[in-house]
């Protein structure tokens, strides 16, 4: 995931709070993941026009955290989620 | 005591299919039209199932395009806030119907796969001009941008056609394809002779599974039930009884999954007389195999017993005749050794295919 990459949610996979056990859940085909608070932090900003530099900078503002750190972090749980198709960047 | 809420619901809308596939997952003894649920059942029981915890719906069937009502069943089960995917062999789905679906806010397609060629899958689907009509409708479901899931069901007569179905779910546009060796349950039961791999194209086709997850990485993903007659260990049926799944039967019958009604001792409840969470709590079938109580040796001292639930209680049921004992697959169980002797036999045979019959008639004759 470079800093220009703008990470998309792709036709068929999206984010969807699970009331019965009040959490947030990424719904792709045939699967279903529960997101903790980071990665759903993360999610939440992938909107198809933020670049990952953007969502990294407005995450590193909201949790006074440096950015540097939040890129790795970010990056790995992005990337994760592309190796299984949940996820593209544009 | 509280069960954890399912994830997800396989509701068997309808038992009738113009396919004839020898392996179907249906109950040899199958629902007629007019017992199954009405539209405001269904919904009703989509409404229950969002409620109760379900996320992912899948509808299915016999194929579930045979139900009129299909955009509607959709329609409302988006409405109920369940994610919708659609298992489907394609028959019966016109481009119109397909953009009805797609309005209707219809998440993903399951397209099933009988083979690579005309001939291989008319004849296993038994119902000429299949084929044909399957490649009009998954180049409409390209078209339209449906995430599409093509799912190659595969046996002795068909595994060398593996290599070709990979090919052919990434010119369909698949994000995921499911190589899905035929699991012998329904009517697959009947036709072990006819359809059972041989040991050596079991172990292949395991080999190019994992060649292709690295060559396709990022770019198909590939999931894989491998043939399991020809296993060390059974599998994790369902995700464990009663924990994850539930199906509902086309007459509204609650099972914890598409085999349960063989094993004979067990009483299931339906959807006309109970509340879904009552019957996913209460029904005393749904707690016959939950957790690991149940269980006995060899499961009892195992470390994988957590791992695998111990496998299929259906399939302990059809080969040991005990739904409670190890599933034979397990080379721990002592049927194994009979197990894979068996499936050495079977895999030898020139059986012809028994294909599966319409509900409420007799079933046909083996085909030349």
């Amino acid at each position: 995931m470079e800093g220009a990459d703008i990470p998309c949610l792709p036709r068929g996979v999206r984010l969807h709070h699970d009331k019965v056990r009040d959490a947030w859940v990424l719904l792709a085909p045939e699967r279903a993941v529960r997101l903790d608070p980071i990665g759903h932090a993360i999610l939440s900003r992938v909107d198809g026009t933020a670049s990952f530099d953007q969502i990294t900078a407005d995450l590193a503002a909201t949790y006074n955290a440096p950015q540097e750190q939040i890129a790795g972090d970010a990056a790995g749980f992005l990337n994760a989620l592309r190796e299984r198709l949940f996820l593209e960047v544009a | 005591m509280t069960h954890q809420p399912p994830i997800a619901m396989l509701a068997e809308l309808t038992h009738r299919c113009p396919l004839s596939c020898p392996y179907c997952s249906n109950p040899v003894e199958m629902a007629r039209q007019e017992q199954e649920l009405s539209t405001e059942d269904w919904v009703r029981v989509f409404r229950e199932a969002a409620e109760l915890g379900v996320l992912q719906l899948h509808l299915s069937g016999g194929e579930p395009a045979t139900r009129r009502d299909l955009t509607d069943l959709v329609k409302a089960a988006r409405d109920a806030g369940l994610y919708t995917n659609l298992i489907t062999s394609g028959i019966g789905l016109t481009e119109r119907r397909l953009r009805e679906l797609d309005e209707a806010g219809l998440d993903h397609i399951q397209l099933s796969l009988q083979g690579t060629t005309p001939e291989m899958a008319d004849e296993i689907g038994g119902y000429k001009g299949g084929y044909a009509r399957k490649m009009q409708v998954a180049g409409w479901i390209k078209e339209i941008g449906f995430p599409l899931t093509l799912n190659a069901v595969l046996h002795r007569r068909n595994l060398h056609q593996l290599p070709r179905a990979l090919e052919m779910a990434q010119e369909m546009g698949a994000r995921r394809i499911e190589v899905a060796t035929v699991q012998f349950h329904g009517w697959a039961l009947q036709n072990r002779d006819a359809l059972m791999p041989t040991r050596e194209q079991a172990k292949e086709a395991s080999r190019l599974v994992a060649e292709a997850r690295v060559a396709l990485k990022g770019k198909l993903v590939i999931d894989y039930v491998p043939a399991d007659y020809h296993s060390d260990y059974p599998k994790r049926c369902m995700g464990g009884w009663g924990t994850t799944g539930l199906n509902i039967a086309p007459d509204g019958v609650v099972l914890p999954c598409h085999a349960a009604q063989t094993i004979p001792h067990l009483e299931f409840w339906s959807v006309s007389d109970h509340a879904l969470g009552d019957i996913w709590q209460n029904n005393p079938a749904f707690n016959a195999y939950r957790g690991t109580d149940w269980m006995s040796e060899p499961c009892t001292s195992c470390d994988r017993k957590l791992k695998d639930f111990g496998g299929c209680r259906c399939q302990a049921m059809a080969l040991a005749g005990d739904a409670s004992v190890t599933d034979p697959v397990c080379k721990k169980s002592p049927h194994h050794p009979d197990l894979a002797a068996r499936a050495d036999a079977h895999a030898a045979s020139d059986a012809a295919l028994v294909y599966r019959s319409a509900p409420g008639k007799a079933q046909t004759e083996p085909a030349e």
